[in-house]
């Protein structure tokens, strides 16, 4: 048999050309859907795809005369200057913790929050709460920075004029003084999203069989007693979704908020610096390069684990909501 | 539903503060840009003034440049990239939905990774200024915004869960192009779903303030939103605005703080208008995009 190899490879390498002859036909033959997909393809590799090629700039020493090839290797340089700072812990610190009380403070709010909007019978009514709450969601952070700024106006605002002024206390200089923004902060961002997050609760809730609210009247069940019993275990599966998909972003913060709410203030960091926000200082502001590609690399990876992590633990929950 | 139609007013009372605690905030900014700048100096900002003042306005109405040049700036980048955006965005999501064609898996996990894994913000600032180099142009506002992997799942979603297949192969029977069937057949068809993206597309757009942040610094191509931004943080940037608009008044005191706060209604006013009827899209579109796609 082994004397018989010239068929063999004959009968191979025909293979091997009708193999590569069929790609080409089958390439010409979707030719229409491969063209059509093209576009979308060009833009996803510029927007997304370069930068990823992008993240070995963590280890140059970016140098824009010598150019992005040209730039010397440098090796955990960038990555030593990051840890050696104490900025590094601090910007993961925040972010991490932010996201986790926004969390928390936001899941509990929006769930009440969608079933009292659930009982709420006059659809007049009901349309102009739930617009109320999706509002702040509409309107843009910059709108929003301006709104925090009526209330936290050292010398005019809101609270500073109208309520700490005739109250007698001492006025504060809300954008130099660190110690509050935790709670500033987390009010603004649950102003901002808890409306959203309870209309995706509302649309949960509304997707629940009528009949169980039924047969729980008919037993006398109290509304109460319906709610703690019927709507909060339903809708557990989408709490527990949503909020391991959060969990997978909790390294990803909100520049817009951090940005725009405190007014860029450099006096906040201590209690307000988080990762992006920290990137986009180093890369624009101060121009330093090494921390701004190293932090933005480690954001990236940790994320990316995070993600692939929460989807395996979605999976083993339930099949259907995991992402891949 | 029938035995129970009241609804318990302690909900409604609750649901009134919630409602209220999310519109005062711009009832407040709307006062202070319609009270008397002598007012704000004394009695700091209020929810009533005690002199309506209409000044800013008239300030901004005299020179009303700045604005309506960002305005347009806006407007611009919006049309053009919610237009550009819906279509490539659907000719994507269109080649994915169709079983027949044997690249859609890879296709699809070459959109799909980009949602995982993403370069971060300096790879991506450099691919935009020093590959591309769109820096200070209107293209830097467009192109990031174009395209995104999630509205590409939810359409190709509603592709597949929407168009029966019979309709995609009588019209290929009959001869049509798969262009042919795209636009005039799978476009139409899809109204609903190019809607709800189309509106979150134009929201984002025109609500962007990011891109201009990093990219632009010519004055000229300022959108509304980094008109405001700059407004808000730059307190010689406000200045430059008053002093355009008048410059020979150099004695009185301009009304700085109700100007400012007046630019932000400028650019508020209009959204608030249209909000009430998109709000069912809106709303509709935010349920969408909780569900996986």
């Amino acid at each position: 048999m082994a004397a018989g190899n010239p068929s063999i490879a004959q009968e191979r390498t025909s293979d091997i050309k009708t193999k590569r002859k069929s790609v080409l036909r089958q390439l010409l033959k979707h030719r229409a859907l491969i063209i059509l997909a093209i576009p979308g393809i060009i833009m996803l590799f510029i927007n997304n795809y370069l930068p990823m090629f992008g993240i070995f700039l963590a280890f140059k020493d970016l140098n824009y005369t010598k150019g992005v090839w040209g730039s010397d290797w440098v090796g955990f340089q960038n990555f030593k200057f990051l840890f050696a700072s104490n900025d590094a812990w601090m910007i993961i610190k925040h972010t991490i913790l932010y996201n986790a009380v926004f969390l928390i403070i936001n899941t509990t709010l929006a769930v009440l929050l969608a079933i009292l909007l659930n009982e709420v019978r006059r659809k007049m009514l009901s349309k102009f709460f739930q617009s109320a709450a999706i509002l702040p969601n509409f309107v843009s952070m910059v709108i929003v920075g301006y709104l925090v700024y009526g209330f936290l106006n050292p010398e005019l605002g809101f609270i500073n004029k109208s309520i700490l002024e005739p109250m007698g206390k001492e006025t504060i200089a809300w954008y130099a003084e660190p110690k509050y923004w935790p709670y500033i902060l987390t009010i603004v961002n649950t102003w901002k999203t808890v409306g959203y997050s309870a209309i995706v609760y509302l649309a949960a809730i509304v997707g629940i069989d009528q009949e169980y609210y039924e047969a729980a009247r008919i037993d006398g069940a109290s509304k109460w007693k319906q709610m703690t019993s019927i709507t909060v275990p339903l809708i557990t599966p989408v709490i527990i979704i949503l909020t391991l998909l959060a969990v997978g972003r909790i390294f990803n913060a909100d520049f817009g908020l951090f940005y725009q709410a405190t007014m860029a203030s450099g006096m906040l960091k201590e209690t307000t610096e988080v990762i992006d926000t920290y990137v986009y200082n180093a890369l624009l502001v101060t121009g330093d390069t090494g921390l701004a590609s190293s932090a933005g690399l480690l954001q990236s990876v940790v994320g990316f684990m995070l993600v692939i992590t929460v989807n395996y633990v979605v999976k083993k929950i339930s099949k259907e909501n995991a992402l891949f | 539903m029938k035995t129970n139609n009241r609804t318990n007013p302690l909900i409604i009372l609750f649901l009134t503060l919630f409602s209220l605690s999310c519109l005062i905030p711009f009832w407040l900014v709307f006062m202070v840009s319609v009270t008397n700048e002598k007012d704000l100096t004394r009695h700091g900002y209020s929810f009533w003034p005690n002199h309506f003042d209409w000044e800013a306005y008239r300030y901004l109405l005299h020179d009303s440049a700045n604005i309506a040049r960002a305005y347009g700036v806006t407007i611009t980048v919006t049309i053009i990239g919610v237009v550009v955006s819906l279509l490539i965005t659907s000719a994507m999501a269109y080649s994915l939905s169709r079983t027949e064609f044997p690249y859609r898996n890879a296709l699809g996990f070459y959109v799909f990774f980009t949602m995982l894994f993403s370069g971060g913000l300096l790879p991506w600032y450099l691919v935009y200024t020093r590959f591309l180099h769109v820096q200070d142009t209107l293209l830097a506002l467009i192109i990031p915004g174009l395209i995104g992997g999630f509205n590409i799942f939810i359409i190709r979603t509603f592709f597949t869960n929407s168009i029966p297949p019979s309709l995609v192969e009588s019209a290929k029977i009959d001869g049509a192009s798969e262009y042919r069937t795209y636009f005039s057949i799978i476009l139409p068809l899809s109204l609903p779903v190019m809607a709800t993206i189309g509106l979150f597309t134009i929201v984002s757009y025109w609500n962007d303030w990011f891109t201009s942040l990093v990219f632009i610094n010519n004055e000229k191509l300022y959108s509304l939103q980094y008109l405001l931004n700059k407004t808000l943080m730059n307190a010689s940037f406000l200045q430059s605005i008053a002093n355009k608009a008048y410059s020979n008044t150099a004695n009185v005191t301009q009304p700085l703080e109700s100007i400012r706060m007046a630019m932000a209604m400028v650019a508020i006013g209009p959204l608030v208008f249209v909000f009430p009827f998109l709000q069912k899209y809106f709303i509709k579109g935010l349920t969408v995009g909780a569900v996986k796609g």
